[in-house]
């Protein structure tokens, strides 16, 4: 889906169409029909903020995706920004290699991306750097292991059940 | 216990305590207190520490441990990065804790409150205590099974989550639920949002004080949840909304049950406003409480009843209308203040506004299939079982193994009772999702707490943690 292609005609496609010249390097897709952004990640603070300024400024979602073995990174970070006036939602990807998944926080944009950012480092170790306080969100600060890695298998951590006193 | 544990606050300076609970390399206390830390841990008792250790930590070894370490480990002390560096900043301030286990946090959220004096300056919410990994658990599903999974998630609103990942799936699929099918989705799903907030608005006034209001709540919300058991066979976690339409047609009576709910409900609500509307008392505890402004809610994604009640009128229902929702007439309930009240009266209002969408799929509900006769995602029916080889073949795939659904990503929103639940489905043409993550209201509300609890009195946190309607199901999934 090329820029161009944005219908001029409707609020919603004037939105897209002034975020697709300003930044030429973003690669833009629809599938479903749902506008969809491909950011480096280098550029995702700025893009961001763009995007806020331009009317996207609810923040919804932020989660990642393991795609294993795959050539255009493992992870994939996923952002989903909100217009309300014109109703419109954006989402925003982010592929990042195995090795070193970390990318820019988003929390001084959003300051709601702030526990999707811990939920998401606390799940798929996941890095985001400039975040405040990147801590686990829902485990427990000793957890070993990040589980919603598709090499983290089901069962992986044995049940502790309380342990009987020997007769 | 000879030696009660002291408190610390202020100054945590005792020698060898600059984390407080953590003591110096080398003193007497170090290994003993890492072995309890290690056995917490790992759980390995080996069978000579048995008497002296117990899985739930080591009971003698507590009382010889010296009073601030004993205390970090009785929990008297908050062992926390953001309490520490309060707790040694001005002295001024103190820090209390409240939950998870604390009946008006609506489930096992907790909070550390720094206050001063009465007046809170900073909370943190801390979350994760009823973590149960459902999202992973959601991969290891096919998507037959996937809604079984996500109705637990929100359990004051299961069918909101079964509608989601039902609609998630369809558009992953390509496929429509049928008119019918379609109508009995707003239907319950309608009738649900009545209950659950009837459920919050009994909560509410629990919490600040007005006990008959619990009462009044439970009352009528008994009567939807009777009418939920009759449709699906369970009061929650129905997994009655599946892919391709829902899981039975409606009883039969099933008209008189809706008309005696319209009849019943609507006195309850008259009755609520009676007794909460110019209450007094109600009022001093609500108004100008909790307050969060529009720009507030959109920076943290807030929504649903808390920004109408700041005065946006946003609905997810109006703006990406689903499951043919634009069909019905309604409206959207606005406050203004953004304080506690106006939720009140939001939800009110949106309830009186959600029997009127009732009311009118009820009398326009159309006639036909209750699912999908798309027979990939639909089993055959159970007649043709005793007289098809190839039906019961279809049947035993289509539970084992399941249908595929084609690659690709989709996000749905629906307008739950607490705000927009999402979900973003990731297939990668298999039987199960590749990945599916739930965009859980409550997890956004819980997250802008600390802007709704800024500022306000100690004792106001109960009333604006009530008034944001937090489902801890929902928020640590």
């Amino acid at each position: 889906m090329s820029p161009a292609s944005f219908d001029q005609g409707t609020p919603a496609g004037r939105v897209l169409a002034g975020l697709a010249e300003r930044f030429p390097a973003v690669e833009w897709a629809a599938p479903l029909g749902d506008p969809v952004a491909r950011v480096a990640r280098e550029g995702l603070v700025a893009f961001a903020a763009a995007a806020r300024d331009a009317g996207l400024d609810t923040f919804i979602d932020l989660c990642a995706v393991d795609y294993l073995a795959r050539p255009a990174g493992r992870f994939e970070v996923v952002v989903h920004l909100l217009s309300m006036e014109p109703p419109l939602r954006l989402r925003i990807l982010v592929a990042l290699a195995g090795d070193d998944p970390s990318l820019p926080s988003l929390t001084g944009v959003f300051p709601g991306a702030n526990f999707y950012e811990r939920e998401a480092y606390d799940l798929f170790g996941v890095r985001f750097d400039g975040h405040p306080d990147l801590t686990r969100l829902l485990l427990p600060d000793e957890w070993e292991g990040h589980p919603l890695r598709k090499d983290h298998p089901v069962g992986a951590v044995p049940v502790q059940f309380k342990a009987l006193e020997p007769q | 216990m000879s030696n009660p544990p002291d408190i610390v606050t202020g100054e945590t300076e005792a020698p060898g305590l600059g984390i407080p609970g953590a003591a110096p390399p080398g003193t007497p206390g170090d290994d003993a207190r890492r072995r309890t830390h290690d056995l917490w841990l790992t759980g390995t008792e080996s069978p000579g520490e048995m008497g002296r250790f117990t899985s739930e930590g080591a009971q003698e070894m507590l009382a010889e441990e010296a009073p601030p370490v004993l205390a970090a480990q009785m929990g008297s002390l908050v062992g926390d990065d953001y309490a520490v560096a309060v707790v040694s900043g001005t002295g001024d301030t103190q820090i209390i804790n409240m939950g998870p286990q604390h009946p008006a946090t609506h489930g096992v959220l907790r909070l550390h409150l720094e206050l001063e004096g009465e007046t809170i300056r900073r909370a943190k919410p801390i979350i994760g205590y009823l973590h149960t990994g459902m999202e992973k658990t959601a991969e290891a599903l096919t998507y037959v099974q996937g809604a079984t999974n996500v109705t637990r998630m929100d359990y004051m609103s299961p069918f909101f989550n079964e509608l989601c990942f039902s609609l998630a799936v369809e558009r992953l699929l390509g496929i429509e639920a049928p008119p019918r099918a379609q109508a009995i989705r707003v239907l319950m799903t309608e009738l649900n949002r009545v209950a659950s907030h009837l459920l919050w608005i009994a909560t509410q006034g629990l919490d600040v004080g007005a006990l008959s209001m619990m009462l009044y709540g439970w009352r009528e919300r008994e009567l939807l949840l009777a009418f939920f058991e009759k449709v699906t066979g369970l009061r929650m976690n129905h997994d009655y909304i599946r892919p391709g339409g829902v899981a039975a047609d409606l009883p039969d009576g099933w008209e008189d049950d809706v008309a005696a709910i319209l009849d019943e409900v609507p006195r309850g609500l008259a009755d609520y406003v009676a007794l909460l509307d110019a209450n007094p008392i109600f009022k001093q505890r609500t108004v100008g409480v909790g307050i969060i402004t529009p720009e507030e809610c959109r920076a943290f994604g807030v929504t649903g009843p808390i920004l109408r009640a700041a005065g946006v009128a946003w609905d997810t229902r109006r703006a990406f209308p689903y499951s043919g929702i634009e069909r019905y007439e309604f409206e959207i309930p606005v406050g203004g203040a953004g304080d506690t009240f106006d939720r009140y009266r939001v939800r009110l209002e949106e309830m009186r506004q959600s029997l009127r969408i009732v009311e009118q799929a009820a009398a326009a509900m159309p006639r036909g299939d209750y699912r999908s006769d798309d027979l990939k995602v639909t089993p055959p029916p159970r007649a043709r079982l005793d007289q098809s080889m190839e039906a019961l073949i279809h049947h035993f795939k289509l539970f084992t193994e399941g249908f595929k659904v084609p690659p690709g990503e989709t996000y749905q929103a629906v307008e739950s009772p607490r705000g927009e639940l999402g979900m973003y489905l990731v297939s990668r043409g298999g039987a199960k999702p590749w990945r599916l993550h739930v965009r859980g209201p409550s997890f956004a509300h819980v997250q802008a707490l600390p802007v709704m609890l800024a500022d306000s009195l100690v004792a106001d946190t109960v009333a604006t943690v009530a008034s944001a309607d937090p489902v801890l199901g929902d928020v640590d999934r």
